[in-house]
C-alpha cells in the first residue's frame, strides 16, 4: 500500500507536468523570455498547483499524523541565509541555461529522450559535487 | 522557438501537481520536491526510505507513458539549446538546488503552500536569475 500509493502520487505528478506543458523545456524557457517569445503558461501551472496545495495542506495538517507514516517530516530551518539565496540564484542560472528543472526532468525521463538523460546525469553529478564540497567545507556556524 | 500559450491545460496540469503534493503530505507526511526525491535516491542507508522514493520516481517517469496511452502520442520535448548547454545547466542546477535546499516543486509549490518564508525567498531568487540568464543568452549574447 505504501509503495503503490507512492507510485500513484508520482504518476499524478508526472501527468501534471506532462499536461501542463512543463515537460517541454522550450515552453519553460519562453516563460523566462519576457522580452522575446514570452509564454506565460508557467504562471498558470503555479496558480493551479497552489490553488490545490494551499487548501489541501491545511486539511492534511488538521490530522496529528499522516495516514501511512508515523509523523510529518517538515524542514525545521527557518533562517534565510546566504546559502539559501546564493544556492537558489545558482539554480535559476542553470534552469535558464538548460530549460529543465528537476521536477520537469524526472517525468521527462519517461519519454526516452536522450537529452533528458544527459541532463539528469549532469544533475546527479552536480548534486554529488555539492555534497562533496559540503562535506569538505562545512558551513560556518553563524549565531 | 515560440510555443503556444496554454492557460487551461497549464492550470489543469498544475492542479494535478498540487494534488500529488497534497496526497504525499496527507499519506506519507513528506514534501513533494524533485530535488529531495532524487537526492535521497543517492543515499543507501535506509532501504524503506529508498524504496518509497524509487516508487515516486518510477511513477513520475510513467507520467508521459500514461499520456501516450490516453492521447496516443508522447509529449513534445522541444530543446532549443545544445547538448553542451543541457550538461552545463544540469551541473549548475544540481549544485544550486543542493545549496538552496530545493527547486520549483519543493520550494515553489510545497514551501509556498505551507507559508515558508525561506521558500518564498528561494522562489523569487531562482525565478529572477532564470529570467536574467535567458535575457543574457537570448538578447545580449544572441544565442538561439
Amino acid at each position: 500500500m505504501r509503495l503503490i500509493s507512492a507510485f500513484v502520487i508520482g504518476l499524478v505528478f508526472g501527468l501534471g507536468i506532462t499536461i501542463s506543458g512543463m515537460i517541454n523545456p522550450a515552453k519553460v524557457l519562453n516563460f523566462f523570455d519576457i522580452a522575446g517569445t514570452w509564454d506565460p503558461s508557467l504562471a498558470f501551472v503555479m496558480a493551479g498547483a497552489l490553488g490545490i496545495a494551499l487548501p489541501g495542506y491545511r486539511l492534511a495538517f488538521r490530522r496529528q499524523a499522516p495516514a501511512l507514516a508515523p509523523a510529518f517530516q517538515l524542514p525545521d530551518t527557518r533562517v534565510i541565509d546566504r546559502r539559501l539565496v546564493l544556492g537558489s540564484a545558482t539554480f535559476g542560472i542553470g534552469w535558464g541555461i538548460a530549460g529543465f528543472c528537476p521536477g520537469g526532468a524526472l517525468p521527462a525521463l519517461g519519454t526516452g529522450n536522450p537529452s533528458v538523460f544527459l541532463f539528469v546525469a549532469a544533475l546527479i553529478g552536480g548534486l554529488l559535487l555539492a555534497r562533496g564540497l559540503q562535506a569538505r567545507f562545512p558551513a560556518r556556524k553563524t549565531a | 522557438m515560440a510555443t503556444d500559450f496554454t492557460p487551461w491545460a497549464s492550470l489543469a496540469g498544475g492542479a494535478l501537481i498540487g494534488l500529488a503534493a497534497v496526497l504525499l503530505m496527507a499519506l506519507h507526511g513528506r514534501i513533494l520536491g524533485a530535488t529531495g526525491i532524487l537526492g535521497g535516491l543517492l543515499r543507501f542507508d535506509d532501504p524503506a526510505d529508498w524504496s518509497l522514493r524509487a516508487a515516486i520516481m518510477a511513477g513520475m517517469a510513467a507520467g508521459p507513458l500514461a499520456w501516450l496511452i490516453f492521447a496516443g502520442e508522447l509529449p513534445v520535448i522541444g530543446l532549443p539549446v545544445s547538448n553542451t548547454a543541457v550538461i552545463l545547466g544540469g551541473l549548475v542546477v544540481g549544485v544550486g538546488v543542493s545549496y538552496g535546499g530545493g527547486c520549483t516543486s519543493g520550494h515553489g509549490i510545497c514551501g509556498i503552500a505551507r507559508f515558508s518564508r525561506r521558500s518564498v525567498v528561494a522562489t523569487v531568487c531562482f525565478m529572477a536569475t532564470a529570467i536574467a540568464t535567458v535575457f543574457v543568452i537570448r538578447h545580449l549574447l544572441e544565442f538561439a
